[in-house]
């Protein structure tokens, strides 16, 4: 179920050191893009073995485009008028042709009539040049799709799910395009649309209406403007359907889904009302099963779905209403903090970027709950938690947060963490030069000889002063810094 | 990381939660000049914490990474035919033949056979062009329902909906599954739908030759040219008109029968 496989929508003809190579490039344009606020992606749905077959496309001009599109329209035998289309279709794939075909009268128009007439195979071959021209880096060409959209998501109330899939994936590409796409597409009905389309039972659909809903979940307006009526369907309660653990968990359509409820959660609209659907419970279950999934195979790409289930868990911990919440995980759970750090080592091979997430989700468990502390303790996990320690200031920090969650609780708590490879790690931070997370060791200090007496005698005779000293002159930590020489000194 | 063996069985093993150790808190605990406070922390959507996530997401969308969905499964078969009565597509493939099912031969109107994207516009389609009590109740209350899903709203005439579908809910003002009835022709045997001196209005004619469609043997194919394409169609001219002047009592021997009507019957092949 997990396996990685040669997607439908990879490119054609990359190399693997090419490809590793285009994606260092790639992600610091996404870094930049998302720095400016304009992290948007688009998805192509191409056959990649029918394209092996048909080979190279070139570029059409004005009078070929219209030939086809006559051909097409007006030619007697089907397989011709459908031979058109596919002409026209692997032409689109350039942008020249693209931008010639927008500007051509009526063309439009007729792509369109295609797209609703009564042949099969035309509307299929209509279908997939509309999808190219979706896909276009040009806005001009995406928004000159507007006219089709009353059509697509008509037919997503139809049934021929290969089509209502390309019509999703269309949906999902201009969706993303601009505001004013969207301010046409949600008068038009696209929730209520997508709200029926949710009960397919077609894997293949529900993948391309997850990718479609996260882009309108994506969208800056989408708090106001389209996540209340999103919240107010029958959406919800179908993505936590689908997100369910279970032999029928479809990984691809999970990693979409996951990825909506993100969106939303983030948002901050209501979610109380998506933990009374039990959405708690079911993203612990998801956890479970993705921690059992790491332990079973090597490498399927399921960091991809880790991510946005461990950011919907640590928002939703923050919700008052999480303190009310029963259902198949009771949020004490200790199977939560097993599973996180199976992840967690899992992050650290495979996608280190992710442990500040998992590590936050950690710091949101264990703030208030003594229960999640005991089981950081009885379950011995302090140790492989200290090994994080090295990885990265931010995960620092994070780290030595949790620890300070476990102290604060007090005696009974410092007692299990001293004496203990504990001390020798906070020496270790002590002398990084990070500000953060020296103070954050100034803090887990305090509470330890606060609790635990005999830490600051061990302390002493580990040259535990030197280590402070080093930080005297630093103004955010000079305070703190005395007060523990003195405490260390004179108890 | 090293994590201890029992962590795995742990997991393992049923729900539980440990019971705490008791909790006992000093006042000077995080007190100034220390800080420390355990509290759960949220993050907003564009916070910077979540770039290397987002960044990996969209990586994936743009298939810079390998996908996790299986490839489907898109099995060859021997040769078949679709077997509805009249139409002789050849296929050898099951997806193209469940699109050209559901385009042509599922969603059709029994008493027409022009056939629709959904099920819900073929009800409507029958409501209002092929079930007399409609027309009829339409003259005391409002019948004509919006056509977009999710839409209750409901209109005295055909044309106060277009104008609500187009003014609300932003659809062409030639959206072509709500194109108006055209008059029957001039022998409209039975009377038992009125013709209404303002054209009335009912959706769903389809492109030409979507109900005759001839088998694709080389003999006369249909040329569905989009109904609103001004062109002039070359080739077929008879067939188009034919099409649009069959008296409404001509079923090609399929025994429907006029008048009142169960609006549940469709897309029954006699």
């Amino acid at each position: 179920m997990w396996r990685r496989q040669q997607g439908r929508f990879r490119p054609v003809g990359c190399g693997v050191e090419e490809l590793r190579r285009c994606r260092r490039e790639r992600e610091a344009a996404l870094r930049k893009a998302r720095r400016e606020q304009q992290l948007v992606s688009k998805r192509l749905l191409r056959d990649s073995a029918l394209e092996e077959a048909e080979g190279v496309a070139a570029i059409l001009g004005e009078a070929e485009i219209q030939q086809f599109l006559r051909l097409a329209q007006q030619g007697t035998e089907g397989k011709q008028r459908e031979k058109a289309l596919v002409h026209l279709r692997r032409g689109l794939q350039h942008l020249e042709t693209q931008q010639t075909f927008i500007r051509l009268e009526g063309s439009m128009r007729t792509l369109i009539g295609l797209l609703t007439s009564n042949q099969a195979l035309l509307q299929l071959e209509a279908a997939r040049c509309l999808h190219e021209l979706s896909h276009s880096e040009q806005p001009a060409v995406a928004e000159a799709c507007l006219p089709a959209t009353s059509y697509l998501l008509t037919y997503l109330s139809g049934h021929s799910s290969d089509f209502i899939e390309l019509c999703l994936y269309t949906l999902g590409n201009l969706i993303v395009e601009s505001e004013a796409v969207r301010r046409q597409l949600l008068p038009q009905g696209i929730v209520p649309a997508l709200a029926a389309c949710i009960q397919s039972p077609h894997m293949a659909v529900l993948e391309a209406l997850g990718y479609a809903l996260s882009q309108l979940l994506q969208a800056n307006e989408a708090p106001e403007k389209i996540i209340p009526s999103i919240l107010g369907s029958a959406i919800p309660r179908h993505v936590l359907r689908l997100l369910q653990p279970g032999p029928k968990l479809s990984p691809g359509v999970a990693v979409e889904f996951a990825w909506c409820l993100h969106y939303i959660i983030c948002s901050q609209v209501n979610n109380a009302l998506l933990i009374t659907h039990g959405a708690l419970s079911t993203l612990g279950l998801l956890l479970l099963d993705l921690a059992a999934a790491v332990q079973r195979t090597e490498d399927a790409g399921l960091e991809l779905l880790a991510c946005p289930v461990l950011r919907c868990l640590s928002n939703l911990l923050t919700e008052a209403a999480v303190e009310a919440v029963g259902g198949q995980i009771r949020f004490g759970d200790e199977r939560v903090v097993a599973a996180l750090f199976i992840l967690l080592q899992f992050f650290l091979q495979k996608q280190p970027s992710l442990l500040p997430e998992g590590l936050w989700l950690l710091n949101n468990l264990t703030a208030n709950s003594p229960s999640f502390c005991t089981s950081l303790l009885s379950l011995d996990l302090i140790e492989p938690l200290l090994q994080l320690l090295p990885v990265s200031n931010v995960v620092s920090v994070l780290v030595l947060t949790v620890l300070c969650n476990v102290a604060e609780k007090g005696p009974a708590y410092c007692q299990r963490l001293w004496p203990g490879p504990l001390l020798l790690s906070l020496l270790d931070t002590l002398a990084f030069s990070d500000t953060e997370v020296v103070g954050q060791s100034l803090e887990l200090l305090q509470l330890l000889f606060l609790y635990q007496p005999e830490a600051a005698q061990a302390f002493l005779q580990q040259s535990g002063l030197q280590a402070l000293e080093r930080h005297e002159e630093e103004a955010q930590l000079q305070h703190r810094v005395r007060a523990l020489r003195e405490t260390a000194l004179h108890g | 990381m090293l994590l201890p063996s029992a962590l795995r069985t742990r997991l393992a093993e049923g729900p539980g939660e440990a019971e705490p150790l008791p909790v006992v808190r000093h006042p000077a605990a995080g007190a100034a000049p220390f800080r420390f406070a355990a509290r759960r922390g949220r993050f907003s959507r564009e916070h910077e914490f979540f770039e290397d996530g987002d960044v990996q997401r969209h990586l994936y969308l743009r298939d810079v990474l390998t996908q996790v969905a299986e490839a489907p499964e898109r099995p060859r078969v021997p040769e078949f035919t679709c077997q509805v009565a009249g139409c002789c597509q050849v296929f050898d493939a099951l997806a193209s033949y469940e699109h050209h099912y559901h385009v042509l031969h599922s969603n059709v109107c029994s008493f027409c056979k022009r056939a629709f994207p959904s099920g819900h516009l073929l009800d409507s389609h029958i409501l209002e062009w092929h079930d007399a009590r409609f027309q009829i109740l339409a003259e005391r209350q409002d019948m004509y329902q919006c056509l977009v899903e999710g839409c209750e709203e409901k209109f005295k005439t055909s044309q106060d909906r277009k104008e609500h579908m187009v003014k609300r809910h932003l659809y062409p003002a030639d959206f072509r599954f709500d194109k108006p009835k055209k008059s029957r022709g001039p022998a409209a045997p039975g009377a038992t739908m009125p013709v209404s001196a303002k054209a009335p209005a009912g959706h769903g004619e389809q492109s030409e030759g979507d109900a005759m469609e001839v088998c694709s043997d080389g003999h006369v194919a249909p040329s569905p040219v989009p109904a609103g394409e001004s062109s002039a169609t070359p080739g077929l001219p008879g067939r188009r008109a034919y099409s649009h002047r069959i008296p409404a009592t001509v079923c090609f021997g399929q025994g429907a029968s006029r008048g009142f009507k169960s609006t549940k019957k469709r897309s029954k092949h006699h």
